[in-house]
């Protein structure tokens, strides 16, 4: 994985739009969170293999990123991103790691299935 | 009471767990230990963690390649601990508690028919921590207490929840591994891509000493059927 891009993601973005795309879309903190520091609440979530189509989308922000990709009845959201794979050409994987390395959120679109 | 492993040589053991990587930390040297005594050991890897959150620092994997890198990190840990023979079952990582509890159960119902285990080693159902772990474990535990009575094989499990003493008391089965760290910490170092975790590993070098008091035992609740 290397760092985002900015331009680039873009430009895969825009590549990508006003298709059927398979979309994986994750937030956690880990199972372990609460064992490790009972204040914290452990939360995550994620939706793999869904089906969207987004007419719009764009990368914002400065590092770590933000992307919105506007459907025709909704959004999908997801901030803080940091990485990409760069070798994949045709789908769009990103991450957002924390301090220790951890990915914590990631956010990734494929014409095929994950 | 605790119970050394001087008199029982295992003829056949049966591990269950989640995650590879599960193996490295709790049982590692158990297994190495009683692999040298000439126990057969099949490993059953209900997923390949590719859920993980650790990716390696700086990462070298991601959502996509982590199912395939865990799978060769898992091959790795268990050629360094001697183990025989290693099933990945398949199933996905975190879902275990949703899972098909007859399609789980049923599969290790099968291997336990097929290899009629002396001894079955997994996860304390509600002592573990992960849900995955709790779930394998419950799964464990519902298809052995199925079978006959007579036809059981003892399960030992692996237990770290905070309250477990409290609730059900120490350990009875404690085994000094001293004499194989190497397998276990060529275990440990095997899962490349987890291994960086600071939590795992601390923030320093460890020395010997640290690692024979931190790595030196390993602990087995015995569970009670009824």
């Amino acid at each position: 994985m290397q760092l985002i891009n900015q331009s680039e993601i873009q430009k895969r973005i825009d590549r990508l739009k006003d298709q059927e795309l398979y979309i994986h879309l994750e937030l956690t903190m880990g199972a372990y969170a609460a064992h490790l520091d009972s204040s914290k609440h452990s939360a995550s979530t994620f939706i793999t293999n869904a089906v969207i189509q987004y007419s719009h989308g764009s990368i914002s922000g400065e590092g770590p990123y933000r992307i919105g990709l506007k459907m025709s009845q909704g959004w999908v959201y997801s901030e803080g991103l940091t990485h990409y794979e760069e070798s994949e050409t045709d789908r769009l994987i990103m991450a957002g790691h924390d301090s220790q390395g951890k990915l914590i959120v990631s956010l990734q679109l494929s014409r095929e299935p994950f | 009471m605790h119970e050394e492993m001087k008199n029982s040589v295992e003829r056949h053991i049966l591990v269950v767990l989640p995650h590879p990587d599960d193996e490295a930390f709790g049982v590692a040297g158990t297994l190495a230990k009683h692999i040298q005594n000439g126990t057969q050991v099949t490993y059953a890897c209900l997923t390949l963690g590719e859920m993980g959150r650790n990716m390696g620092i700086p990462p070298f994997a991601n959502r996509v390649t982590l199912p395939e890198i865990r799978k060769k990190e898992l091959e790795a840990s268990c050629e360094a601990i001697g183990i025989q023979d290693l099933r990945m079952l398949g199933f996905h990582d975190k879902m275990i508690e949703f899972e098909d509890q007859d399609l789980l159960d049923s599969q290790i119902d099968a291997l336990l028919k097929e290899l009629n285990p002396s001894l079955v080693v997994t996860f304390y159902p509600g002592y573990s921590v992960h849900p995955d772990h709790d779930a394998t474990g419950a799964a464990v535990i519902r298809t052995v207490e199925r079978l006959p009575k007579a036809e059981r094989p003892p399960v030992h499990c692996v237990a770290f929840a905070r309250n477990t003493e409290q609730e059900i008391g120490k350990p009875n089965v404690i085994i000094d591994v001293k004499d194989f760290l190497k397998p276990k910490m060529a275990s440990i170092q095997a899962h490349k891509s987890q291994f960086q975790a600071a939590e795992l590993v601390g923030s320093k070098e460890l020395n010997d000493e640290e690692i024979q008091a931190r790595f030196g035992t390993e602990h087995f609740w015995i569970y009670p059927f009824k």
